[in-house]
């Protein structure tokens, strides 16, 4: 089976490893990481990003024909997302928007009420929204409705590379959502990025993984190729696993 | 509830009868855990722990990269009155010393905002003395407003407030608190603080937290390492700002470890914390509050900070001046708070984070949230 690419907006990616700014030991790593990935979508905080600055301009590190995906880090309410949109907007970094309100700078979960709130506005005003969430299926439904583009849930916290911790709840995602599911946040290592497109994740970001490796370029490439493998799997449509052990003869062949 | 309620618990504790029963399985447990506990952190703080300072740093530096990346971010203090109403005998400023005292105006202010952001700086610290009559609330409103005009971040670390004057520098775009409680024993806490509003341990003790309450995105305590019994002081200084993360989750809560430096001729620490001692508590933090900012300021010398980006901190600051209006001048006039031990530029600063591997960070916050 074909893959004919992730359409997001008017955009077709046809790289399935979204990548992130954060975390980098040098912003010069930045560009040279995408080449190795073939990451064709990179997120950056407005926080992070100083338009004035000639010396420290995260966007200069990112070259034509990669997106940009600005994110909404440090907002904690719908109001404040939606400015921090605006602004990067206005700022000329395109009209994706990853949405990220974040009210627990513990366990750093996304709250999912502001960022459905700032979605419905959002979407209306012409972005394409990315929300960053909980799995929950039915705000996933709100969010659809709302005019998300997507729908990214966290396979585990921001930053603890623990994997596909809510994995059954991301699979009622996949099975459900009329729109592309993109694993972000949790995902420290590729076997957990070729797991997450195994079971028909149309796309994960990854970052932390890729930006605290000793060799981010090299990361980024495993991660590709991990993206890739688990997304043939899943076009090849995997025999799947089974609680119960399967005789290759039917037993029960005697009856027909 | 205060976190006095947490430090009462410990009022009759044996410290050095712990100290004593720590062994080297004991150190070496907590290094794997995923969670320290207390008694936990204790046992990295222990004189036994220091034996084990190199593996301690391993796990340290593997933590702080997950959480914060090779990254340190850069801000800049800057004094904006030296007024003080209070007596401490420690600190520059104290009433009874006889120094310039200055007050910035806001047009000072601004010379300053112009000359700090010249350089790069996006993220400020304002600073003042103790004092309500120099220094109130409208001035203090007003130098914030300035300063969001240069700045994307506007911290404070300035006199106790109540929680409604909280609130209004929260509103006016002040994003973080710092506020260090110097010494967490009481009976010293009294006699270092001879006079002034500062007597009032309690009053400065609960301040951290009605910055949390109050909205602040991010406080910041410590202990000025120094004055009281060290390890015991730092235990405090961690169980605080677990206190802190557990009982408001929207505050992102980060440590300071001041110590006296040498070039304080003029006070000596009864407690001095030694190079290695204090690297071990700056390990020991880091691998019990993982997410925590660690802020390292020129107080320490170039030597340590540049090997402290490797051990856990996460904040700098850089091209340093603890005078009042020590920015736009060529020469400071008036007497700084404190000696600064790293006098390097902003430019100096950034190199050496980057030659050490780790990307300056100047802007990590927008006017906008």
């Amino acid at each position: 089976m074909n893959d004919e690419g992730l359409r997001l907006g008017d955009t077709t990616f046809t790289n399935r490893l979204f990548t992130g700014t954060g975390k980098f030991a040098s912003n010069e790593i930045i560009p040279e990481m995408l080449e190795t990935s073939g990451s064709q979508m990179i997120t950056v905080a407005l926080r992070r990003i100083d338009m004035q600055s000639v010396t420290d301009n995260i966007l200069q590190y990112i070259p034509d024909g990669v997106t940009l995906l600005p994110n909404t880090s440090g907002a904690r309410t719908a109001e404040q997302a939606i400015r921090v949109a605006r602004i990067a907007r206005e700022a000329g970094c395109g009209k994706f928007i990853k949405i990220e309100v974040i009210t627990d700078a513990k366990y750093l979960m996304p709250d999912n009420h502001e960022t459905l709130r700032a979605t419905e506005t959002l979407a209306k005003d012409g972005f394409v929204v990315l929300p960053y969430v909980l799995p929950d299926l039915p705000l996933a439904k709100r969010l659809e409705n709302a005019g998300a583009a997507a729908i990214m849930p966290l396979g585990a916290p921001i930053g603890t590379n623990r994997g596909l911790e809510t994995k059954p709840l991301i699979a009622m995602l996949i099975e459900n959502s009329a729109v592309p599911v993109i694993v972000d946040a949790g995902i420290g290592f590729p076997s957990q990025a070729a797991a997450a497109m195994e079971m028909g994740a149309d796309a994960v970001l990854v970052n932390t993984a890729i930006a605290t490796a000793e060799d981010p370029v090299a990361m980024g490439h495993a991660f590709s190729l991990a993206v890739q493998a688990g997304r043939a799997a899943y076009l090849a449509e995997a025999a799947g696993q089974s609680v119960v052990a399967r005789a290759s003869s039917p037993l029960t062949g005697f009856l027909d | 509830m205060s976190f006095y309620n947490t430090l009462e618990q410990f009022d009759h504790f044996d410290f050095s009868s712990f100290f004593n029963s720590v062994s080297d399985d004991r150190v070496r447990d907590c290094l794997t855990k995923e969670y320290l506990n207390a008694y936990d952190f204790l046992t990295l703080l222990s004189p036994k722990a220091g034996n084990h300072l190199e593996m301690i740093a391993k796990v340290a530096q593997k933590k702080t990269i997950q959480y914060f990346g090779k990254t340190i971010q850069l801000f800049a203090p800057l004094y904006i009155s030296n007024y003080c109403t209070n007596k401490c005998i420690y600190c520059g400023f104290n009433h009874a010393n006889v120094i310039d005292r200055r007050k910035l105006t806001i047009e000072e202010i601004e010379k300053e905002a112009k000359a700090i952001s010249s350089r790069g700086i996006q993220h400020i610290l304002l600073l003042t003395g103790e004092s309500r009559q120099a220094t109130p609330m409208e001035y203090l409103l007003e130098a914030v407003k300035c300063l969001k005009h240069y700045f994307a971040s506007v911290s404070i670390e300035i006199f106790p407030l109540e929680c409604h004057e909280y609130v209004l520098l929260q509103q006016a775009g002040v994003d973080g608190l710092t506020l260090f409680q110097e010494v967490y024993d009481k009976v010293i806490y009294d006699k270092v603080h001879l006079a002034g509003k500062k007597k009032d341990y309690h009053y400065r003790l609960d301040a951290p937290e009605r910055g949390a309450m109050a909205g602040f995105r991010n406080v910041n305590i410590g202990a000025l390492l120094g004055l009281g019994e060290m390890r015991s002081e730092f235990f405090f200084t961690g169980l605080h700002a677990r206190y802190l993360d557990d009982k408001y989750l929207d505050t992102e809560v980060a440590v300071s470890l001041p110590r006296f430096n040498p070039a304080e001729c003029d006070f000596h620490p009864e407690f001095p914390v030694n190079d290695k001692t204090f690297v071990q508590f700056l390990l020991a933090f880091r691998l019990f509050f993982p997410r925590a900012g660690i802020t390292v300021s020129t107080r320490e010398n170039a030597y340590m900070r540049d090997h402290l980006i490797h051990l856990g901190a996460t904040r700098f600051s850089a091209g340093v001046s603890t005078s009042v209006g020590g920015y736009a001048q060529h020469q400071d006039q008036s007497t700084p708070q404190f000696e600064i031990t790293d006098g390097r530029s902003v430019e100096e600063v950034v190199s050496a984070i980057s030659s050490n591997g780790y990307q300056p960070v100047y802007k990590d916050w927008d006017r906008a949230i």
